[in-house]
């Protein structure tokens, strides 16, 4: 099993990073293989123009990625109360064509930070939207990692025992998502 | 007249669609005017005067491909999981051409009651041999107990798209053998 996790923040100490590496940590400790994306800055702006085979490079990539994943866990920022420009782009890019895109029938789950005290709800919830409308099986669990900037440790590790616990059982429902999932393919 | 007779108004025998003459549908308000949608790939028999018939989600048909391709995810029918739609009679009554089709229908793997209404043709022979008859039937569900629940806000907060959805059948049976 892979999970995929794509951080909608570009800079170096995005507190979405480290949720996201946090998460990584608890999938490794159930023996499931955890992948960062990290090509995210690299996506061009999606042009309809562009959208051709073959795709642009970093789009391949990405594409590519999350078509060899089993999931994909999301942590998203919120920036003006909603999905940052560059990973909504990410989703529109991953999403074309629609019938046939990586995302449709695959788990994911959307978790997020925010220094402010709500922890990207709204982001959350809008991301949510957009990847059941691109054809994802949605997860119904989030994590919102309010004032952030006071929930990691100087190595940049969750500290808040709470949080911590909310991650676990993320994780453990996107396993079971995906175990799910693979019985189904089986059954069927 | 024999108890058979007096309960089985659909006719005896057993009887294949005529997929070409037949048509499958479903219509649901949606903003200021109502969303039409078919089913290209579909099969229904009557046998002993029971209606049985299955439609391939896969097969919907609708003015845009986007949103055929949004109808094939969770967020609608799930056709990964449940690709067909079902329907099966229990009973069924009629006055004159006047016909109730009391059944079960399955749409994303709940089945749950339904009663369909409308017309019904008596066999007629067509002029390649076969006998046939006519069946148009309506019937009204609430998608949402299906767990079909998508909706997008309006600007005033009330929701795009209404719950209750009208089924329509357009079909013609044609004698077996």
């Amino acid at each position: 099993m892979r999970v995929l996790g794509i951080s909608g923040s570009l800079r170096d100490a995005s507190h979405n990073t480290k949720l996201l590496r946090a998460a990584g940590e608890l999938f490794d400790a159930a023996d499931v293989e955890f992948v960062a994306y990290e090509g995210l800055k690299e996506v061009p702006p999606y042009d309809e123009d562009d959208d051709v085979e073959p795709a642009p490079a970093a789009v391949a990539r990405l594409r590519e990625a999350v078509a060899g994943a089993d999931a994909v866990l999301f942590a998203t920022p919120e920036y003006n109360s909603s999905i940052p420009g560059q990973l909504k782009n990410a989703v529109d890019w991953i999403s074309r064509p629609l019938a046939t895109n990586p995302l449709r029938n695959k788990s994911v789950a959307v978790i997020g930070a925010s220094t402010g005290m709500f922890g990207a709800v709204w982001a959350q919830a809008e991301l949510r939207k957009v990847a059941a409308a691109v054809g994802a099986r949605v997860l119904e669990v989030e994590v919102a990692v309010g004032h952030a900037h006071t929930r990691f440790d100087d190595e940049g590790r969750l500290t808040d025992p709470e949080l911590l616990e909310q991650l676990r059982s993320v994780v453990d429902a996107v396993v079971g998502a995906v175990v799910e999932s693979a019985e189904r393919a089986v059954a069927a | 007249m024999s108890t058979i007779e007096e309960t089985q108004t659909l006719p005896t025998g057993t009887w294949g669609i005529d997929p070409v003459h037949s048509e499958i549908g479903f219509s649901v308000d949606y903003m200021a005017g109502t969303f039409r949608g078919t089913f290209s790939k579909f099969d229904a028999k009557v046998v002993d005067g029971r209606l049985e018939g299955t439609a391939e989600v896969g097969s919907v048909q609708v003015k845009d491909p986007n949103l055929e391709a949004h109808l094939q995810t969770p967020d609608f029918f799930d056709a990964e999981r449940n690709p067909q739609l079902r329907f099966v009679s229990n009973e069924v009554s009629r006055s004159g051409d006047r016909v109730t089709i009391d059944g079960e229908i399955t749409i994303k793997g709940e089945t749950r009651p339904i009663e369909l209404t409308g017309t019904i043709s008596d066999p007629i022979d067509d002029p390649f041999g076969n006998e046939r008859f006519g069946l148009k039937v309506e019937g009204e569900l609430d998608r949402t107990q299906f767990g079909v629940s998508w909706n997008n806000p309006l600007p005033t907060g009330e929701p795009a798209l209404a719950n209750q959805v009208k089924l329509i059948g357009e079909l013609q049976f044609v004698k077996a053998g």
